[in-house]
Protein backbone atom coordinates (compact mmCIF):
# COMPACT_ATOMS: atom_id res chain seq x y z
CA UNK A 1 0.00 0.00 0.00
CA UNK A 2 2.42 2.40 -0.60
CA UNK A 3 1.06 3.63 -3.60
CA UNK A 4 0.40 7.01 -2.66
CA UNK A 5 1.69 9.76 -5.11
CA UNK A 6 4.70 12.11 -4.34
CA UNK A 7 4.80 14.54 -7.11
CA UNK A 8 7.72 16.15 -8.50
CA UNK A 9 10.08 13.36 -9.17
CA UNK A 10 10.44 12.49 -12.81
CA UNK A 11 11.01 8.66 -12.18
CA UNK A 12 7.37 8.90 -10.75
CA UNK A 13 5.55 9.03 -14.24
CA UNK A 14 7.42 6.22 -15.17
CA UNK A 15 6.39 4.31 -12.05
CA UNK A 16 2.62 5.45 -13.10
CA UNK A 17 3.01 3.94 -16.32
CA UNK A 18 4.53 0.80 -14.82
CA UNK A 19 1.53 0.62 -12.04
CA UNK A 20 -0.92 1.09 -15.12
CA UNK A 21 0.81 -1.36 -16.65
CA UNK A 22 1.09 -4.25 -13.75
CA UNK A 23 -2.58 -3.67 -13.42
CA UNK A 24 -3.70 -3.84 -16.54
CA UNK A 25 -2.13 -7.57 -16.82
CA UNK A 26 -3.67 -8.12 -13.29
CA UNK A 27 -6.82 -7.02 -14.67
CA UNK A 28 -6.85 -8.95 -17.86
CA UNK A 29 -6.05 -11.92 -15.77
CA UNK A 30 -9.28 -11.10 -13.64
CA UNK A 31 -11.29 -10.71 -16.66
CA UNK A 32 -11.58 -14.32 -17.20
CA UNK A 33 -12.42 -15.40 -13.88
CA UNK A 34 -15.12 -11.94 -13.77
CA UNK A 35 -16.42 -13.77 -16.90
CA UNK A 36 -17.55 -16.70 -14.99
CA UNK A 37 -19.81 -14.60 -12.89
CA UNK A 38 -21.67 -13.53 -15.43
CA UNK A 39 -24.55 -11.57 -12.83
CA UNK A 40 -21.60 -8.63 -11.87
CA UNK A 41 -20.69 -7.68 -15.48
CA UNK A 42 -24.33 -7.63 -16.56
CA UNK A 43 -24.92 -4.91 -13.72
CA UNK A 44 -22.00 -2.99 -14.65
CA UNK A 45 -23.15 -2.71 -18.55
CA UNK A 46 -26.60 -1.45 -16.66
CA UNK A 47 -24.16 1.15 -14.67
CA UNK A 48 -22.14 1.90 -17.44
CA UNK A 49 -24.59 1.48 -20.63
CA UNK A 50 -27.96 2.06 -19.99
CA UNK A 51 -27.42 4.34 -17.18
CA UNK A 52 -25.58 6.63 -19.63
CA UNK A 53 -28.47 6.15 -22.43
CA UNK A 54 -30.23 9.68 -22.02
CA UNK A 55 -27.45 11.67 -22.11
CA UNK A 56 -26.01 9.70 -25.17
CA UNK A 57 -29.02 10.08 -26.96
CA UNK A 58 -29.72 13.95 -26.50
CA UNK A 59 -25.83 14.94 -27.53
CA UNK A 60 -26.42 12.39 -30.55
CA UNK A 61 -29.75 14.01 -31.57
CA UNK A 62 -27.99 17.40 -31.05
CA UNK A 63 -24.97 16.45 -32.96
CA UNK A 64 -26.75 14.80 -35.64
CA UNK A 65 -28.97 18.38 -36.04
CA UNK A 66 -26.02 20.97 -35.71
CA UNK A 67 -24.60 18.89 -38.89
CA UNK A 68 -27.07 19.24 -40.55
CA UNK A 69 -27.09 22.79 -40.24
CA UNK A 70 -23.57 23.18 -40.87
CA UNK A 71 -23.64 20.91 -43.59
CA UNK A 72 -26.06 23.24 -45.37
CA UNK A 73 -24.55 25.82 -44.83
CA UNK A 74 -21.41 25.08 -45.73
CA UNK A 75 -22.24 22.68 -48.39
CA UNK A 76 -24.93 25.49 -50.28
CA UNK A 77 -21.60 27.44 -51.04
CA UNK A 78 -20.79 25.07 -53.13
CA UNK A 79 -24.44 23.94 -54.85
CA UNK A 80 -23.78 20.40 -52.96
CA UNK A 81 -26.80 20.35 -50.93
CA UNK A 82 -26.79 16.79 -51.70
CA UNK A 83 -24.08 15.39 -49.97
CA UNK A 84 -25.71 16.02 -46.81
CA UNK A 85 -26.44 13.01 -45.81
CA UNK A 86 -22.80 11.74 -46.49
CA UNK A 87 -21.15 14.45 -44.93
CA UNK A 88 -23.35 13.60 -41.54
CA UNK A 89 -23.22 9.74 -41.96
CA UNK A 90 -18.76 10.20 -42.24
CA UNK A 91 -18.36 12.81 -39.76
CA UNK A 92 -20.56 10.89 -37.39
CA UNK A 93 -19.41 7.60 -38.08
CA UNK A 94 -15.65 8.02 -38.25
CA UNK A 95 -15.19 10.71 -35.99
CA UNK A 96 -17.79 12.73 -33.66
CA UNK A 97 -19.73 9.31 -32.40
CA UNK A 98 -16.68 7.61 -30.75
CA UNK A 99 -14.89 10.79 -29.53
CA UNK A 100 -17.84 12.39 -28.00
CA UNK A 101 -19.32 9.49 -26.96
CA UNK A 102 -15.76 8.36 -25.36
CA UNK A 103 -15.85 12.12 -23.76
CA UNK A 104 -19.36 11.82 -22.16
CA UNK A 105 -18.81 8.40 -21.35
CA UNK A 106 -15.56 9.13 -19.52
CA UNK A 107 -17.59 11.93 -17.89
CA UNK A 108 -20.45 10.41 -16.73
CA UNK A 109 -19.50 6.34 -16.20
CA UNK A 110 -15.67 7.33 -15.55
CA UNK A 111 -16.13 9.56 -13.11
CA UNK A 112 -18.59 6.94 -10.81
CA UNK A 113 -15.90 3.78 -11.43
CA UNK A 114 -13.31 5.94 -10.12
CA UNK A 115 -15.50 6.90 -6.85
CA UNK A 116 -16.94 4.59 -6.56
CA UNK A 117 -13.93 1.98 -6.04
CA UNK A 118 -11.91 4.51 -4.55
CA UNK A 119 -14.30 4.83 -1.83
CA UNK A 120 -14.39 1.18 -2.01
CA UNK A 121 -10.66 1.86 -0.90
CA UNK A 122 -10.75 4.29 1.64
CA UNK A 123 -13.66 2.71 3.79
CA UNK A 124 -11.11 -0.65 4.11
CA UNK A 125 -13.77 -2.29 1.57
CA UNK A 126 -11.35 -3.61 -0.37
CA UNK A 127 -9.16 -4.98 2.28
CA UNK A 128 -12.13 -6.71 3.58
CA UNK A 129 -12.30 -8.59 0.79
CA UNK A 130 -8.82 -9.81 0.82
CA UNK A 131 -9.43 -11.09 3.89
CA UNK A 132 -12.33 -12.73 3.13
CA UNK A 133 -10.30 -14.35 0.61
CA UNK A 134 -12.42 -12.72 -2.17
CA UNK A 135 -9.89 -11.18 -5.13
CA UNK A 136 -11.45 -7.85 -5.18
CA UNK A 137 -9.74 -7.94 -8.79
CA UNK A 138 -11.87 -10.54 -10.42
CA UNK A 139 -15.01 -8.91 -8.16
CA UNK A 140 -14.81 -5.09 -8.27
CA UNK A 141 -12.11 -4.03 -10.90
CA UNK A 142 -12.50 -6.78 -13.79
CA UNK A 143 -16.37 -6.64 -13.99
CA UNK A 144 -16.40 -2.89 -13.99
CA UNK A 145 -13.77 -2.96 -16.97
CA UNK A 146 -15.64 -5.60 -18.69
CA UNK A 147 -18.98 -3.46 -17.98
CA UNK A 148 -17.42 0.01 -19.63
CA UNK A 149 -15.23 -2.33 -22.52
CA UNK A 150 -19.07 -3.69 -23.54
CA UNK A 151 -21.35 -0.68 -23.16
CA UNK A 152 -18.63 1.55 -25.16
CA UNK A 153 -19.54 0.28 -29.22
CA UNK A 154 -23.47 0.05 -28.50
CA UNK A 155 -23.47 3.56 -26.76
CA UNK A 156 -21.50 4.82 -30.13
CA UNK A 157 -23.54 2.70 -32.15
CA UNK A 158 -26.73 4.50 -30.74
CA UNK A 159 -24.74 7.97 -30.60
CA UNK A 160 -24.47 7.35 -34.71
CA UNK A 161 -27.84 6.17 -35.53
CA UNK A 162 -29.71 9.47 -33.05
CA UNK A 163 -27.39 11.31 -34.95
CA UNK A 164 -28.02 10.93 -38.32
CA UNK A 165 -31.63 10.64 -37.41
CA UNK A 166 -31.18 14.11 -35.91
CA UNK A 167 -29.24 15.44 -39.26
CA UNK A 168 -31.95 13.47 -40.86
CA UNK A 169 -34.57 15.72 -39.04
CA UNK A 170 -32.70 18.99 -40.07
CA UNK A 171 -31.60 18.44 -43.63
CA UNK A 172 -34.78 16.37 -44.68
CA UNK A 173 -37.25 17.55 -42.35
CA UNK A 174 -36.16 21.49 -42.39
CA UNK A 175 -34.12 22.44 -44.75
CA UNK A 176 -35.55 20.61 -47.71
CA UNK A 177 -32.88 18.15 -48.93
CA UNK A 178 -34.83 15.04 -50.93
CA UNK A 179 -34.92 12.28 -48.77
CA UNK A 180 -33.91 9.84 -51.46
CA UNK A 181 -30.69 11.76 -52.14
CA UNK A 182 -30.01 12.08 -48.39
CA UNK A 183 -30.38 8.34 -48.08
CA UNK A 184 -28.66 7.26 -51.34
CA UNK A 185 -25.58 9.83 -51.49
CA UNK A 186 -24.67 8.49 -48.04
CA UNK A 187 -25.19 5.02 -48.47
CA UNK A 188 -22.85 5.04 -51.78
CA UNK A 189 -20.31 7.01 -49.91
CA UNK A 190 -19.97 5.06 -47.31
CA UNK A 191 -18.07 1.95 -47.07
CA UNK A 192 -17.91 -1.08 -44.89
CA UNK A 193 -14.62 0.51 -43.93
CA UNK A 194 -15.76 3.13 -42.46
CA UNK A 195 -18.37 1.60 -40.09
CA UNK A 196 -15.43 -0.77 -39.05
CA UNK A 197 -13.13 2.26 -38.37
CA UNK A 198 -15.79 3.74 -35.72
CA UNK A 199 -16.15 0.05 -34.25
CA UNK A 200 -12.74 0.17 -33.66
CA UNK A 201 -12.56 3.02 -31.96
CA UNK A 202 -14.96 2.45 -29.67
CA UNK A 203 -13.45 -0.72 -28.62
CA UNK A 204 -10.18 1.14 -27.69
CA UNK A 205 -11.61 4.38 -26.44
CA UNK A 206 -13.95 1.73 -24.08
CA UNK A 207 -11.24 0.01 -23.43
CA UNK A 208 -8.70 3.16 -22.80
CA UNK A 209 -11.50 5.23 -20.70
CA UNK A 210 -12.28 2.08 -18.28
CA UNK A 211 -8.97 0.99 -17.45
CA UNK A 212 -8.03 4.97 -16.72
CA UNK A 213 -11.10 4.73 -14.43
CA UNK A 214 -10.72 1.38 -12.68
CA UNK A 215 -7.11 1.57 -12.25
CA UNK A 216 -7.26 5.87 -10.74
CA UNK A 217 -10.08 3.98 -8.49
CA UNK A 218 -7.77 1.41 -7.31
CA UNK A 219 -4.99 3.54 -6.86
CA UNK A 220 -6.09 6.64 -5.22
CA UNK A 221 -4.90 8.22 -1.84
CA UNK A 222 -7.32 6.33 0.52
CA UNK A 223 -8.79 9.55 1.69
CA UNK A 224 -11.63 12.05 0.46
CA UNK A 225 -9.44 14.56 -0.85
CA UNK A 226 -7.21 11.74 -2.81
CA UNK A 227 -10.53 10.25 -4.30
CA UNK A 228 -11.31 13.23 -5.49
CA UNK A 229 -8.47 13.91 -6.87
CA UNK A 230 -8.33 10.45 -8.73
CA UNK A 231 -12.15 11.42 -10.11
CA UNK A 232 -10.40 14.44 -11.73
CA UNK A 233 -7.60 12.84 -13.33
CA UNK A 234 -9.79 10.03 -14.73
CA UNK A 235 -11.62 12.76 -16.47
CA UNK A 236 -8.59 14.49 -17.87
CA UNK A 237 -6.20 11.30 -18.56
CA UNK A 238 -9.44 9.46 -20.35
CA UNK A 239 -9.86 12.86 -22.47
CA UNK A 240 -6.92 13.16 -23.61
CA UNK A 241 -6.06 10.13 -24.18
CA UNK A 242 -9.19 9.46 -26.21
CA UNK A 243 -8.19 12.29 -28.44
CA UNK A 244 -4.27 10.81 -28.79
CA UNK A 245 -5.43 7.25 -29.92
CA UNK A 246 -8.18 8.95 -31.82
CA UNK A 247 -5.25 10.36 -33.96
CA UNK A 248 -3.49 7.51 -33.88
CA UNK A 249 -6.51 5.04 -35.04
CA UNK A 250 -7.53 7.85 -37.48
CA UNK A 251 -3.94 7.72 -39.22
CA UNK A 252 -3.99 4.32 -39.01
CA UNK A 253 -7.13 3.63 -40.98
CA UNK A 254 -6.00 6.35 -43.61
CA UNK B 1 -35.14 -9.38 -6.35
CA UNK B 2 -37.56 -6.56 -7.90
CA UNK B 3 -34.24 -4.61 -8.03
CA UNK B 4 -32.65 -7.51 -10.13
CA UNK B 5 -35.16 -7.38 -12.50
CA UNK B 6 -35.18 -4.38 -13.61
CA UNK B 7 -31.60 -4.13 -13.77
CA UNK B 8 -31.42 -7.37 -15.91
CA UNK B 9 -34.82 -5.74 -18.24
CA UNK B 10 -32.70 -2.30 -18.17
CA UNK B 11 -29.41 -4.03 -19.60
CA UNK B 12 -31.19 -6.39 -21.90
CA UNK B 13 -33.06 -2.65 -23.32
CA UNK B 14 -29.89 -0.92 -23.46
CA UNK B 15 -28.12 -4.00 -25.27
CA UNK B 16 -30.66 -4.85 -27.64
CA UNK B 17 -30.58 -0.87 -28.63
CA UNK B 18 -27.09 -1.04 -29.23
CA UNK B 19 -27.23 -4.09 -31.32
CA UNK B 20 -30.06 -2.99 -33.16
CA UNK B 21 -28.26 0.22 -33.82
CA UNK B 22 -24.70 -1.88 -34.98
CA UNK B 23 -26.51 -4.14 -37.30
CA UNK B 24 -28.27 -0.91 -38.58
CA UNK B 25 -25.01 0.63 -39.23
CA UNK B 26 -23.30 -2.40 -40.76
CA UNK B 27 -26.15 -2.99 -43.17
CA UNK B 28 -28.25 -0.08 -44.35
CA UNK B 29 -25.63 2.52 -44.44
CA UNK B 30 -22.41 0.44 -46.79
CA UNK B 31 -22.83 0.11 -50.31
CA UNK B 32 -22.04 -3.16 -50.18
CA UNK B 33 -24.87 -4.42 -47.50
CA UNK B 34 -28.04 -5.62 -46.94
CA UNK B 35 -30.96 -2.80 -48.28
CA UNK B 36 -34.25 -3.38 -46.19
CA UNK B 37 -36.49 -2.23 -48.87
CA UNK B 38 -39.87 -0.48 -47.59
CA UNK B 39 -42.20 -2.66 -48.63
CA UNK B 40 -44.35 -1.83 -51.82
CA UNK B 41 -44.98 1.99 -52.23
CA UNK B 42 -48.57 2.32 -53.48
CA UNK B 43 -47.72 3.95 -57.36
CA UNK B 44 -47.10 2.78 -60.33
CA UNK B 45 -43.49 1.59 -62.61
CA UNK B 46 -41.96 2.35 -65.59
CA UNK B 47 -38.67 1.85 -67.44
CA UNK B 48 -36.34 4.44 -69.24
CA UNK B 49 -33.40 3.03 -71.77
CA UNK B 50 -30.28 6.07 -71.74
CA UNK B 51 -26.41 5.48 -73.39
CA UNK B 52 -25.17 6.86 -69.95
CA UNK B 53 -26.70 7.47 -66.86
CA UNK B 54 -23.60 8.95 -65.47
CA UNK B 55 -23.79 9.21 -61.38
CA UNK B 56 -27.75 8.09 -61.32
CA UNK B 57 -28.21 5.98 -58.53
CA UNK B 58 -30.67 3.58 -56.99
CA UNK B 59 -33.07 5.99 -54.52
CA UNK B 60 -32.96 9.17 -56.70
CA UNK B 61 -35.95 11.04 -57.08
CA UNK B 62 -37.68 11.78 -60.33
CA UNK B 63 -39.05 15.09 -61.17
CA UNK B 64 -41.53 16.56 -63.39
CA UNK B 65 -40.77 20.36 -63.61
CA UNK B 66 -38.49 20.46 -60.44
CA UNK B 67 -41.92 18.64 -58.68
CA UNK B 68 -40.82 15.38 -57.37
CA UNK B 69 -43.21 12.60 -58.74
CA UNK B 70 -40.92 9.41 -58.12
CA UNK B 71 -38.23 7.81 -56.95
CA UNK B 72 -35.25 5.57 -59.17
CA UNK B 73 -36.02 1.75 -57.91
CA UNK B 74 -33.29 0.33 -59.70
CA UNK B 75 -30.69 0.34 -62.76
CA UNK B 76 -29.71 -2.43 -64.73
CA UNK B 77 -28.02 -3.04 -67.82
CA UNK B 78 -29.85 -4.31 -70.99
CA UNK B 79 -27.10 -7.27 -72.37
CA UNK B 80 -28.29 -6.81 -75.55
CA UNK B 81 -28.62 -2.86 -76.08
CA UNK B 82 -25.66 -2.44 -73.87
CA UNK B 83 -28.03 0.20 -72.48
CA UNK B 84 -28.53 1.49 -68.79
CA UNK B 85 -31.79 -0.11 -67.86
CA UNK B 86 -33.51 2.40 -65.21
CA UNK B 87 -36.69 1.46 -63.65
CA UNK B 88 -38.59 4.31 -62.43
CA UNK B 89 -41.56 4.29 -59.50
CA UNK B 90 -44.18 7.10 -60.00
CA UNK B 91 -46.34 7.80 -57.43
CA UNK B 92 -49.57 7.03 -57.60
CA UNK B 93 -51.61 10.83 -57.60
CA UNK B 94 -49.35 11.53 -61.13
CA UNK B 95 -51.14 9.07 -63.11
CA UNK B 96 -51.45 11.38 -66.35
CA UNK B 97 -48.01 11.78 -67.76
CA UNK B 98 -48.41 11.65 -71.54
CA UNK B 99 -46.53 8.15 -73.05
CA UNK B 100 -44.50 9.95 -75.40
CA UNK B 101 -42.83 12.33 -72.18
CA UNK B 102 -39.36 12.92 -72.79
CA UNK B 103 -37.17 11.51 -70.07
CA UNK B 104 -33.22 13.25 -69.05
CA UNK B 105 -30.58 12.81 -66.44
CA UNK B 106 -30.30 16.58 -64.83
CA UNK B 107 -27.84 17.60 -61.99
CA UNK B 108 -28.69 19.50 -58.50
CA UNK B 109 -26.59 22.15 -58.62
CA UNK B 110 -23.04 21.96 -59.56
CA UNK B 111 -21.56 19.04 -57.75
CA UNK B 112 -25.15 17.32 -56.63
CA UNK B 113 -26.52 14.31 -57.08
CA UNK B 114 -28.40 13.30 -60.13
CA UNK B 115 -31.93 12.76 -60.59
CA UNK B 116 -34.25 11.99 -63.64
CA UNK B 117 -36.23 14.74 -65.32
CA UNK B 118 -39.21 13.97 -67.20
CA UNK B 119 -40.66 16.39 -69.84
CA UNK B 120 -44.26 16.04 -70.64
CA UNK B 121 -45.11 15.25 -73.82
CA UNK B 122 -48.18 15.61 -76.03
CA UNK B 123 -50.08 12.72 -76.84
CA UNK B 124 -53.77 11.81 -75.12
CA UNK B 125 -52.43 8.23 -73.63
CA UNK B 126 -50.81 7.56 -70.26
CA UNK B 127 -48.03 6.31 -69.01
CA UNK B 128 -49.13 3.13 -66.86
CA UNK B 129 -47.41 0.06 -65.28
CA UNK B 130 -44.56 -1.87 -67.21
CA UNK B 131 -44.51 0.87 -69.91
CA UNK B 132 -41.27 2.45 -71.34
CA UNK B 133 -40.40 6.14 -71.84
CA UNK B 134 -38.72 5.63 -75.40
CA UNK B 135 -37.14 9.34 -75.98
CA UNK B 136 -34.24 9.45 -73.27
CA UNK B 137 -31.38 11.94 -73.25
CA UNK B 138 -28.46 10.66 -71.22
CA UNK B 139 -26.26 12.07 -68.30
CA UNK B 140 -24.29 14.85 -69.30
CA UNK B 141 -20.59 13.72 -68.47
CA UNK B 142 -18.54 17.00 -67.74
CA UNK B 143 -15.63 15.74 -68.63
CA UNK B 144 -16.81 15.31 -72.38
CA UNK B 145 -17.96 18.33 -72.60
CA UNK B 146 -15.02 19.66 -72.08
CA UNK B 147 -13.40 17.66 -74.24
CA UNK B 148 -15.62 18.36 -77.14
CA UNK B 149 -15.69 22.17 -76.07
CA UNK B 150 -12.16 22.52 -76.85
CA UNK B 151 -11.67 20.36 -79.90
CA UNK B 152 -14.70 22.47 -81.34
CA UNK B 153 -12.36 25.71 -79.99
CA UNK B 154 -9.24 24.83 -81.39
CA UNK B 155 -10.59 23.61 -84.62
CA UNK B 156 -12.91 26.67 -85.18
CA UNK B 157 -9.70 29.33 -84.31
CA UNK B 158 -7.49 27.80 -86.31
CA UNK B 159 -10.35 28.38 -89.18
CA UNK B 160 -10.82 31.95 -88.71
CA UNK B 161 -7.14 32.43 -88.80
CA UNK B 162 -7.28 31.01 -92.28
CA UNK B 163 -4.33 28.57 -91.82
CA UNK B 164 -4.18 25.07 -92.94
CA UNK B 165 -6.52 22.26 -92.33
CA UNK B 166 -3.53 20.00 -91.10
CA UNK B 167 -3.10 22.62 -87.75
CA UNK B 168 -6.49 22.36 -87.71
CA UNK B 169 -6.34 18.19 -87.42
CA UNK B 170 -3.32 18.61 -85.52
CA UNK B 171 -5.02 20.57 -82.73
CA UNK B 172 -7.90 18.24 -82.19
CA UNK B 173 -6.56 15.18 -81.57
CA UNK B 174 -3.91 16.83 -78.91
CA UNK B 175 -7.17 19.32 -77.37
CA UNK B 176 -7.71 16.31 -75.01
CA UNK B 177 -4.25 17.11 -73.10
CA UNK B 178 -5.81 20.73 -72.28
CA UNK B 179 -2.88 22.76 -73.87
CA UNK B 180 -5.08 24.73 -76.31
CA UNK B 181 -3.65 27.52 -74.73
CA UNK B 182 -0.37 26.85 -76.22
CA UNK B 183 -1.68 26.20 -79.46
CA UNK B 184 -3.72 29.36 -79.38
CA UNK B 185 -0.34 31.13 -79.97
CA UNK B 186 0.53 29.11 -82.76
CA UNK B 187 -1.48 29.93 -85.56
CA UNK B 188 -0.34 33.93 -85.47
CA UNK B 189 3.28 32.74 -86.23
CA UNK B 190 2.27 30.69 -89.48
CA UNK B 191 1.17 33.20 -91.39
CA UNK B 192 5.09 34.44 -91.43
CA UNK B 193 6.59 31.66 -94.10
Amino acid sequence: MSNGVRRGLPLEGVRKFGVTGIFLARLLLACGRALARPRLVIAQIYNAGARSLIIIMLSGLFTGMVLGLLGQDVLQRFGAETALGQMAALALLKELGPVLTALLFAGRAGTALTSEIGLMKATDQLTAMEVMAVDPMSYVAAPRFLGGLIAMPLLVAIFDVIGLLGAHLIGVGLLGVDRGTFWSQMQSAVGMRDVTEGIVKSVVFGAVASLIAVNEGYQCEPTAEGVGLATTRTVVAASVLTLLFDYVLTAVFL
Amino acid sequence: MRATRSLEIGTGLFVILGLAALVFLTTQLPSSGLKLSLGAVPGYDVTAEFDNIGDLKVGAPVRMAGVRIGDVTGIGLDSQSFRADVHLHIYPQFSQIPQDSYASIETEGLLGGQYVGISPGGLDTYLKNGSQILQTQSAIVLENLINKFFANFSSGGSGNSGSGSGNGSNNSSSGGNGKTPNQGQNPPQEPHP
